[in-house]
């Protein structure tokens, strides 16, 4: 059911760090090996091994050379490599989480207004263009598309506690869409972006280059940790998460920020086994039953 | 005894900051700590500190500052002479500062970043191990952020001990050219030949877009090889599928402007990588100000780990000189 896995690309980042490049195009079956690979290297954990770094189709480790011999990491990597193959028969301990999302909020419109001669189509929101692009009829009807099938977390990161997605659909019902030409210097906190084929929610205010489709009333990073989905840590995300995002209105986005801001708003969330082979088999089956966790 | 640094003036990116945190680049949470750690180092070990307690960096324009008890300190790395009261003291030399008197800098005359050591440390909370400041997260420091004028610092106990002084030749020297060595790697196979050269044979320039993110330099253009763009890579040639990003790594988005991602790095993202700095060469970019003429040079790994010894080494005799 999956393609054979691809050899994989080492490279030295300088005297501390491995790359590895997993493949050269995005896919689920490349970002659900880097899962695999980085997990059970976690519980290998050599002594010197500091950062271990799952991304989209490749991963990354930082490790102290004076402790850990750099061929030695190489061989052991390439080992896992072996080992874990096309990954197919792993089933890999997650969650499914669901994030209301408030699409065409005033915030980010009137971010995006601000930075017009920044984009692609001037003339239209970022929604509208994402919409037209990708070949839907309306913006109601690309909503749908991108609130209907599920998210898997292929990425934590760029900036604290950042989670890229990549939408669990075939290749053919995957949305694209470019990032903004030049970068913006504002993002509202929380905005749920999008660039390439990749969804994100900006954890923090700041610049962006990712088209802007909503905002979430979830907060996903708090360095306070004062509210109760961060007693453990700071960061919500997790790479593997798999996101559902509900969309929401006016009425019940402010009802979720009194929540946030009486320190009693919860992300729904429910704990679930994924394995490739059945979902690359029947993914809307496969999806379909996941999110009935949500129930 | 602890005490407290009242901030009269903040200089212009004044932060808190020590060896840094490790293991949770995964989540986007990167190292910290001063860019320039030889220097930071020095600091401590000058005022008799542990070697990885938290210092203040001051990047082009030093701050004032009021103490409120009696304190050994050191001042390490860029040329920016330290006052008390206006009095002019030395560099890469324990001093004494007495309660209610004004430590004060004169103007940056060399390299980019100093470091204050004050004894007993800066003594902010710990955050995921760390004092140091990470600004895009508003994550540990003071109050995760770079001082502000009003800002009251807290400092640990510790005596420390005045008129240590670092030895000539363990003191660097930071000019306007300067070598930063580089193993090649991650996506320079994206590079044309002519491309590599380029990279490798440019004086490059470093422009004032220069933070504790990343150093962004001008000088060329690199040719790309023709492709078919990857599947969620985007379209232009210096695009790649969001990968993680090495500490030290130099991407080139648009093929223009190599950028040095420094110890407040982006953990990922969509550009194409070419190379990646040696952790000890991040020293040198770190005391590099806009304008100074870059050369990146190419080692191979065992040139590299050559490097990290040697860097050990210097390091060793400082500890030794000053113990």
């Amino acid at each position: 059911v999956t393609a054979a896995a691809q050899e994989a690309r080492y490279s030295w980042g300088g005297d501390e760090f491995v790359f590895v490049e997993l493949a050269e195009e995005m896919s689920l079956q490349a970002n659900f090996r880097a899962m695999a690979i980085t997990a059970a290297l976690r519980e290998q954990r050599p002594d010197g091994l500091l950062d271990i770094c799952p991304a989209n189709a490749s991963y990354q480790v930082r490790y102290d050379p004076d402790v850990l011999e750099p061929h030695a990491l190489l061989a052991q990597l390439k080992e896992l490599e072996r080992q874990v193959g096309d990954a197919a028969d792993v089933a890999l301990p997650t969650r499914v989480l669901e994030i209301p999302v408030l699409y065409r909020d005033p915030w980010t419109t009137e971010t995006l207004l601000r930075f017009r001669d920044r984009h692609q189509d001037p003339d239209a929101t970022d929604i509208e263009y994402a919409a037209r692009i990708n070949g839907y009829g309306d913006v109601d009807e690309f909503i749908a598309a991108h609130s209907g099938s599920p998210w898997f977390t292929s990425m934590v990161g760029f900036v604290a506690g950042l989670p890229f997605k990549y939408q669990m659909v075939p290749r053919d019902r995957q949305i694209v869409v470019p990032k903004y030409l030049r970068p913006r210097t504002d993002t509202p906190k929380q905005t749920v972006g999008y660039g390439g084929c990749f969804s994100c929610i900006y954890s923090v205010r700041g610049a962006g280059g990712y088209q802007m489709f909503g905002i979430t009333p979830a907060p996903i990073y708090d360095p306070t940790q004062s509210l109760p989905d961060f007693t453990d840590f700071m960061v919500f995300f997790r790479p593997a998460d798999i996101v559902k995002f509900t969309p929401i209105d006016r009425e019940q986005y402010d009802a979720h920020v009194a929540e946030v801001e009486a320190g009693t708003f919860r992300i729904t969330q429910r704990p679930v086994e994924f394995a490739l082979a059945p979902f690359l088999d029947d993914p809307d089956g496969y999806n379909a039953r996941l999110l009935e966790v949500l129930r | 005894m602890s005490g407290t640094i009242e901030v009269r003036k903040p200089g212009l990116s004044t932060t808190v900051q020590d060896t840094g945190r490790t293991g949770y680049y995964d989540l986007g949470i990167p190292p910290s700590g001063g860019l320039d750690q030889y220097s930071l180092r020095a600091a401590n070990l000058l005022v008799g500190n542990p070697e990885d307690a938290a210092v203040l960096e001051i990047v082009y324009l030093g701050p004032e500052l009021v103490f409120t008890r009696d304190a050994v300190v050191a001042v390490a790395g860029a040329v920016m002479t330290p006052k008390v009261d206006g009095e002019e003291r030395p560099q890469w030399e324990s001093f004494a500062v007495a309660a209610g008197q004004v430590l004060s800098f004169g103007y940056l005359a060399g390299g980019a970043r100093a470091y204050l050591a004050v004894s007993g440390g800066v003594d902010v909370p710990v955050v995921l191990g760390s004092r140091s400041t990470y600004g895009l997260g508003a994550l540990g420091g003071f109050s995760g952020r770079p001082l502000a004028a009003g800002d009251v610092l807290p400092v640990g106990s510790g005596a420390g001990r005045a008129g240590r002084s670092a030895p000539d030749d363990l003191r660097p020297s930071f000019g306007k050219d300067v070598e930063v060595r580089v193993v090649m790697g991650l996506y320079d196979h994206r590079l044309t030949p002519v491309g590599r050269a380029t990279f490798l044979d440019t004086t490059w320039s470093l422009t004032p877009v220069a933070d504790r993110i990343g150093f962004r330099y001008s000088g060329a253009e690199l040719e790309t090889v023709d492709r078919e763009p990857p599947f969620g890579a985007g379209q232009d040639p210096s695009n790649i599928v969001d990968a993680p990003y090495p500490i030290g790594s130099i991407q080139v988005p648009g093929s223009v402007e190599p950028i040095v991602l420094h110890r407040d790095a982006v953990s990922g993202g969509g550009y194409m990588m070419v190379a990646t700095v040696l952790s000890g060469d991040l020293d040198v970019v770190a005391q590099s100000a806009p304008g100074t003429r870059t050369r990146f040079v190419e080692v191979d790994l065992d040139g590299a780990l050559a490097v990290r010894a040697d860097r050990r080494e210097r390091l060793d005799r400082l500890r030794e000189a000053l113990a």
